[in-house]
C-alpha cells in the first residue's frame, strides 16, 4: 500500500517536478551564477567579476529610471486594480439576473493573449490616425485626432496602457473576489440587520471587507509581483523595430534588450539586474505584507 | 494573469524549440547523403517574405557539387534563434547574419579574407565595411537594403515645393506641404527618433563612432541636428499614431503623407499604388560639412567558428556568394528588389538602370552610411536612441542628453578597444 502510494505520488509529481527543476530552478539558478561573470555571448563564462554586474547596473540611470517608474506605477495600479475589481465582484455578487452571464463576461477578457489584446488596442482604438475608433468618438465631439500611443505631451500612452491591463486583469482578481464574498457566511449578515446594521455601507466596511482580508491581502501580493513584471501589454504597444522608448519602459523590457539586444548579448548585466529586481519585488512585498497585516 | 510568467515561458519554449531544432539539425547530419556520411552543410536563412526566394536558396544549394548542403528556413524571430544556436554550439555551419563585434569577440565567426580575395575591390566599401572589424573580413554580404526619403511628385507640384536638399527646407517643405487630411512627412510612429537618429548625424559630418573608435558625437553640432528633429516633432508637420510603422508604404500610398521615410523594399508596392507619381532622395545635409546619408544594410553569409567542417564552409560560401554571380544576380533582382553588393553586378543589371532604381543605386555608391556598423553595440545605440528620444519627444535638452549618452558609449568603446 505504501510502496504503491509513494510509486503514484512520483508518477504524479515526478514530470511536473523535473520540468520545474530543469525549466525553473536549474536557470535561476545559472542567472545568479551567470550574474558574478562577465557572459557576453556565452552561458558558459569564465571571466569572475565578482559584484561588478551590479555596481555597474546600480549605477545604470537608464535602470533606476525604469524601476522608479515601475514603482510609481505599482503604487497607481495595485490599487486600482483591486478597487475596480472588488468592485466588479461586489455588483455581480449581488445581482439576481444572469449572473452567470455576466461573471462569463467579465472573466472572458483574462482568456485572451496578452499580445493580440495589445495589438487590438495600439491597431484599432488607440490607432492615431482620423478613422481609429477613439478618435472616430472623440471627432463626434468635433476634436482633433490624437496619436495616442506616440504622443508624449501630455502623455496618452499611459491611457492605452492601463486601459487595456485593466481590461486584461481584471476579470481574474474579479473571480478571486467573488470566490472571498460567497465564503462569507450568511449568519454574519443577518446578525448585523438583526443588530441595527444598515445594508450597504455600514455591512460592507464592518463584515465584507474585513471577511475579505485574506484574498484582499492575496490579490494585492499577486498585483504587485505583475506590476514589476509587466513586459507583455507595454512591449507589444510602445516597442518597435527599432527598439523600446526611453519612457514607460518596464525594468524587464529593459533588461530584455540587455541581454539579448540587437548588438549582441550580454548575460552577466541582465542576471545581475534580474537578480536586482527579484530583490526590489521581495523587499516591498514583505513591506507590504508588514503594513496590511499590522 | 501573470505577464512575467507568460513572457518567462515565451522564452523557455523558445529555447526549448531552438535545442529540439538543432537535435533535429544534427539528426540530419547524421544521416548525410551517401558514402559521405556527415559531410552535410548546415545553410540557414530567415524567412525572406518574397515570393520565390526560398525556393531558389534550395536550387543554389542543390547545384553544389562539392558537398551535400541542408537549406533550413527559419520563419519567425530569426536573429534571437541564431544567436542561441551558436551559444549552444549546435548552430549551423553557414548563415546569413548582420556582424557584431561582440560575436568576432567571442570566437563565433572566422575570418573570410582568404575568400573574397581579388575581388575585395568590387563591394560597395560601406557594405563591406559592415562586415568588417579591425580589417577582417567576416561575413560575404549578399543583398543590400537601404532606406531614404520618398516623396510624392503631384503634391509638390501643386504645392510649389521643390523637392528639399537641406534639411531646413525638408523642414519648411514639411510645414507647407500638411493641409487637413496630409501631413508633411512620416518617419515612423515615435517621430523618427529610431530611424533619424543616424541619418541626423551624417546630415552634420557627425557619425556614431569614428574610424578611431571614439564617440563621434560628442560634439555640439550634434546636439544642433538632433534639435533639428525636435522642430520637425514639434511643428505639427509629422504623421504619427499611423496603423502600419515606417517600414510599411501604406502611409505614403494611402496619401496620408506627401513624404515617407521608409525601405527600397516598398518600391514595387507604391509603383504599383503610385506609378510613376514618386521620386526619392537621401537624407539631406543639414550644414556644409554634413552630406546626405542613406542608411544601407546587409546580410552576409558567414561561418560558423564551431562548426566542424569549417574549411568545407568556407568553400561553399565562396562558390556561391564570390564565384557564381549568375545566382547573386538572381536572389538580389529575382524576387522582390534589393541593391546586389558587387558593383560589377549593379552596373550591368538593367532594371537598376532607370528611375527611382538608378537613383536608389546611386545613393548606395556615393551617400551610403552603415545603419548599424559592428563596433555599435547595444549598449550604445541605446544610449543613443534614449537621449535622442528624450530630447526630440520629451524636449529635454539635446546637449546634456547627448553628452551622458556619449559619456556611456565611451565606456563601451574603452571595453571594446582599451
Amino acid at each position: 500500500m505504501t510502496r504503491s502510494n509513494t510509486r503514484a505520488f512520483w508518477l504524479f509529481v515526478g514530470p511536473f517536478a523535473v520540468g520545474l527543476l530543469a525549466f525553473v530552478y536549474v536557470p535561476i539558478g545559472w542567472s545568479v551564477v551567470l550574474s558574478f561573470f562577465d557572459a557576453r555571448n556565452t552561458v558558459t563564462p569564465t571571466d569572475f567579476v565578482g559584484l561588478d554586474n551590479y555596481a555597474d547596473m546600480l549605477g545604470d540611470t537608464a535602470f533606476l529610471r525604469s524601476l522608479g517608474t515601475f514603482s510609481a506605477f505599482a503604487v497607481f495600479i495595485v490599487p486600482l486594480t483591486a478597487v475596480l475589481s472588488l468592485a466588479l465582484a461586489l455588483l455581480v455578487n449581488q445581482i439576481t439576473v444572469m449572473q452567470a452571464f455576466f461573471r462569463s463576461v467579465f472573466f472572458l477578457p483574462t482568456a485572451c493573449s496578452y499580445v493580440v489584446a495589445s495589438l487590438v488596442w495600439k491597431l484599432s482604438i488607440f490607432n492615431g490616425v482620423r478613422y481609429g475608433l477613439a478618435n472616430t468618438v472623440l471627432g463626434w465631439f468635433g476634436a482633433d485626432p490624437i496619436a495616442w500611443t506616440a504622443s508624449t505631451d501630455p502623455p496618452w500612452y499611459w491611457l492605452v496602457l492601463v486601459t487595456l491591463r485593466l481590461w486584461l486583469q481584471l476579470g481574474f482578481y474579479m473571480v478571486l473576489f467573488i470566490a472571498g464574498l460567497q465564503r462569507i457566511p450568511r449568519h454574519l449578515y443577518e446578525a448585523a440587520w438583526i443588530d441595527g446594521a444598515k445594508p450597504g455601507w455600514q455591512t460592507l466596511r464592518h463584515i465584507t471587507l474585513p471577511q475579505l482580508r485574506t484574498t484582499t491581502v492575496a490579490v494585492l501580493l499577486l498585483n504587485l509581483v505583475a506590476a514589476y513584471q509587466a513586459f507583455d501589454e507595454f512591449y507589444n504597444v510602445l516597442g518597435t523595430a527599432r527598439g523600446y522608448p526611453p519612457f514607460a519602459r518596464p525594468p524587464l523590457v529593459y533588461l530584455y534588450y540587455t541581454s539579448l539586444g540587437s548588438g549582441g548579448q550580454d548575460f552577466g548585466h541582465g542576471s545581475a539586474g534580474a537578480v536586482l529586481l527579484a530583490l526590489l519585488i521581495a523587499a516591498v512585498t514583505l513591506a507590504q505584507g508588514k503594513v496590511i497585516t499590522r | 494573469m501573470n505577464s512575467g510568467e507568460i513572457s518567462r515561458r515565451t522564452v523557455l519554449n523558445a529555447t526549448g524549440a531552438a535545442a529540439l531544432a538543432s537535435l533535429l539539425a544534427a539528426c540530419g547530419s547524421n544521416t548525410g547523403r551517401g558514402g559521405g556520411g556527415g559531410r552535410e552543410i548546415q545553410q540557414w536563412y530567415h524567412a525572406y517574405g518574397e515570393a520565390g526566394v526560398q525556393q531558389a536558396v534550395e536550387r543554389y544549394a542543390a547545384s553544389y557539387d562539392r558537398a551535400a548542403v541542408r537549406v533550413q528556413w527559419n520563419p519567425g524571430d530569426y536573429d534571437s534563434k541564431l544567436a542561441t544556436s551558436l551559444l549552444s554550439g549546435g548552430g549551423p555551419d553557414v548563415f546569413e547574419s548582420t556582424l557584431q563585434i561582440s560575436a568576432v569577440r567571442a570566437g563565433q565567426v572566422v575570418p573570410l579574407d582568404d575568400l573574397i580575395g581579388e575581388v575585395r575591390d568590387d563591394f560597395t566599401d560601406t557594405i563591406l565595411a559592415g562586415h568588417t572589424v579591425e580589417g577582417k573580413v567576416y561575413g560575404i554580404p549578399q543583398a543590400v537594403d537601404m532606406q531614404m526619403l520618398f516623396y510624392r511628385k503631384s503634391m509638390f507640384e501643386k504645392a510649389g515645393v521643390r523637392p528639399p536638399s537641406t534639411v531646413d527646407e525638408l523642414i519648411d517643405a514639411a510645414k507647407r506641404l500638411t493641409t487637413g487630411d496630409v501631413k508633411g512627412l512620416f518617419a515612423g510612429n515615435d517621430g523618427g527618433v529610431g530611424v533619424l537618429g543616424g541619418p541626423a548625424l551624417w546630415s552634420a559630418g557627425l557619425d556614431y563612432v569614428t574610424p578611431e573608435h571614439r564617440v563621434g558625437f560628442d560634439d555640439p553640432a550634434a546636439a544642433t541636428a538632433i534639435g533639428k528633429l525636435r522642430e520637425l516633432y514639434t511643428s505639427g508637420s509629422l504623421l504619427l499614431g499611423a496603423v502600419k510603422d515606417w517600414a510599411e508604404p501604406d502611409a505614403f500610398t494611402q496619401g496620408l503623407v506627401a513624404m515617407q521615410w521608409t525601405g527600397l523594399w516598398t518600391v514595387p508596392a507604391v509603383q504599383e499604388a503610385l506609378g510613376d507619381d514618386f521620386g526619392v532622395l537621401p537624407w539631406p545635409k543639414l550644414t556644409a560639412n554634413g552630406k546626405p546619408s542613406v542608411p544601407v544594410g546587409a546580410y552576409g553569409a558567414m561561418v560558423n567558428a564551431k562548426s566542424e567542417r569549417v574549411d568545407e564552409a568556407k568553400a561553399f560560401v565562396k562558390w556561391l556568394w564570390i564565384e557564381r554571380t549568375d545566382y547573386q544576380e538572381d536572389f538580389n533582382l529575382g524576387y522582390g528588389f534589393h541593391i546586389p553588393p558587387r558593383r560589377s553586378l549593379a552596373a550591368r543589371a538593367d532594371k537598376l538602370k532607370t528611375g527611382v532604381f538608378s537613383d536608389a543605386v546611386k545613393f548606395v555608391q556615393d551617400n551610403a552610411k552603415s545603419s548599424n556598423p559592428p563596433d555599435w553595440t547595444s549598449v550604445m545605440s541605446t544610449a543613443f536612441n534614449d537621449a535622442v528620444s528624450r530630447a526630440v519627444r520629451e524636449g529635454a535638452d539635446a546637449g546634456t542628453e547627448l553628452k551622458a549618452a556619449a559619456a556611456k558609449a565611451a565606456d563601451e568603446l574603452k571595453r571594446l578597444y582599451g
